[in-house]
């Protein structure tokens, strides 16, 4: 059995957890204070994934730039992976919010979208 | 002269609002001067997502939040002027702007909301020793350049501060591929959000350094490194304990402040502790018709409240502008004590209303387990256990407007925490 201390960051209240793990299967959560914290700590433990933001640079756009996000959140250890396709990609204005620049990044099935005009 | 009744100041997220208010209140002429070249304000920087939770209950990006106001802006008759900056404001509320197509334009208006946002406190605010070499800028300064304009600031950096802006871009750079060595920190704790501690520095094992500063720059073109210091608990450098960390840039996240110089030019009273207007419930300040909202008025952590808090003075000005003067020159006052660093508003107008009043304040310490309480005249009027109170949380309150009734002009209302 393998205990995890963890901060939650499903919301600003940052409640200290701990989780408890047997063969890769999270079996107990204590220390939050809602079902989200327990959510979030079951997610941690067995497939961490975070929103992933950057920018991919544009040709023709008013500025060199133009603001993405992750569809969905990333896994956590294929974040650097995900950069290294986003800093080789141009695109071409015009670009509206929501425009899918990458359509399954990485192998994970997640869409790379727009989120600025440009 | 041009002829507006309602003209704002600013058109990131509380000047947006605030003209969307008083439109849908029924202001037929309104202009917002942005001095940017687009709407939004800082919005447009902050490329990562987490705004609109409490507003539109979805996570968006600062862009994605913005374009949903400047959306609507644009289905109205809402006259837009970017790269437009207001010099001034005049007693009778006229406002002079400038830019380059127009040249300097005299506007009259009937009322103003100023939304001018906040500004970083920068380098000089905080007196570091050292040399003058490119490389120390605010965090902010570096997100737009790595998210709008498409720069790096550089390979090595220290930050100084733990506000939220400085951990987003300790991220941000590390992404991007440079190697962000530490995170000093002033304070015994951070400034910042504990979901941005964990996941901006220690998905990276990025250093968070409590109770340390910056107490030397060194460079000439450049900066090649810095001193740190460990600070007692009166934040004084202790002498032995300083150390070099070699780095290309120092990093500033050190707190911000409301930008009332336009403000304060036409006598405006401000707040000591916020930096911002002394307003009443309607935002409406001591020069009649001119009103504040958003980060010119306190400095707010989510954007959500600031949308929240400038349709209020939108919807104030508009009453203002109709002649619906519900305003009365009979106030009380708010005052945070015990633990209470400021209350926005800081004047409650006593009148015919029958709406609540929502009391916004930030705590000066991290309480656990204690007591918001508001008193008047030594009575409790409000009570409510609270689990957690911290410096970087901005709470709020709502008081009844039963319980705004037989006070005497001048009276003060009480907000403290207890345990």
């Amino acid at each position: 059995m393998e205990v995890r201390e963890l901060t939650c960051v499903a919301c600003p209240m940052g409640c200290q957890m701990t989780a408890s793990i047997d063969n890769g299967v999270v079996v107990s959560v204590t220390g939050n204070t809602c079902p989200r914290g327990k959510k979030y700590a079951e997610t941690e433990c067995t497939h961490p994934v975070r929103p992933l933001t950057t920018t991919v640079k544009v040709n023709g756009g008013k500025h060199p730039v133009v603001p993405v996000k992750s569809a969905a959140p990333v896994p956590k250890e294929k974040m650097f992976e995900c950069m290294d396709v986003l800093n080789n990609i141009t695109v071409d204005a015009p670009i509206k919010i929501g425009d899918v620049i990458v359509d399954d990044i990485c192998g994970t099935g997640i869409q790379i979208v727009a989120t600025n005009i440009d | 002269m041009l002829k507006y009744d309602l003209v704002v100041v600013g058109g990131g997220p509380a000047g947006m609002a605030a003209a969307l208010k008083a439109k849908e209140c029924g202001v037929e002429k309104i202009l917002i001067c942005e001095r940017d070249e687009t709407l939004g304000g800082i919005l447009e920087q902050c490329i990562h997502t987490g705004f609109g939770l409490h507003y539109f209950g979805e996570e968006l990006s600062g862009p994605e939040y913005a374009a949903r106001f400047i959306e609507q802006i644009e289905q109205t008759d809402i006259d837009v002027k970017v790269n437009t900056m207001v010099l001034d404001i005049t007693t009778n509320n006229d406002v002079i702007a400038i830019n380059k197509d127009d040249g300097l334009m005299e506007i009259s208006s009937t009322a103003i909301v100023l939304a001018m946002g906040c500004r970083e406190r920068p380098r000089g605010a905080i007196s570091i020793p050292g040399t003058r070499p490119a490389g120390v800028m605010t965090a902010g300064t570096a997100q737009r350049y790595a998210n709008i304009q498409g720069y790096l600031a550089g390979k090595e950096v220290v930050i100084l501060g733990s506000g939220d802006i400085g951990l987003i871009m300790a991220r941000r750079m590390t992404l991007e591929g440079a190697k962000v060595k530490m995170v000093c920190e002033l304070m015994p704790y951070s400034g910042g959000l504990t979901r941005n501690i964990v996941q901006c520095l220690e998905d990276f094992d990025i250093p968070l350094k409590l109770s340390h500063t910056v107490t030397q720059i060194h460079g000439d073109d450049r900066v090649e490194g810095v001193t740190i210091s460990k600070v007692d608990s009166n934040l004084k450098p202790i002498p032995g304990t300083e150390e070099y960390v070699p780095c290309d840039t120092l990093m500033l996240s050190v707190g911000l402040l409301p930008e009332n110089e336009l403000s304060r030019s036409v006598g405006i009273y401000l707040d000591r502790i916020t930096g911002g207007a002394i307003v009443d419930q309607y935002r409406e300040t001591n020069h009649e018709g001119v009103f504040a909202c958003g980060n010119v008025l306190h400095v707010h952590d989510l954007v959500d409240f600031v949308t929240q808090e400038s349709q209020i003075a939108g919807e104030g000005a508009a009453n203002y502008i109709k002649g619906k003067k519900a305003f009365s020159d009979y106030r009380i006052h708010t005052k945070g004590v015990n633990g209470v660093r400021y209350v926005v508003p800081q004047r409650i107008c006593i009148d015919d209303s029958d709406q609540p009043v929502k009391l916004y304040f930030r705590v000066g310490q991290v309480f656990t387990n204690a007591t918001v309480k508001v008193t008047r005249n030594g009575n409790v009027i409000y009570a409510k256990k609270k689990r957690k109170l911290a410096p970087g949380e901005m709470e709020n309150i709502i008081i009844k407007p039963e319980d705004l009734q037989e006070f005497s002009e001048g009276d003060y209302l009480y907000i403290e925490v207890e345990g």
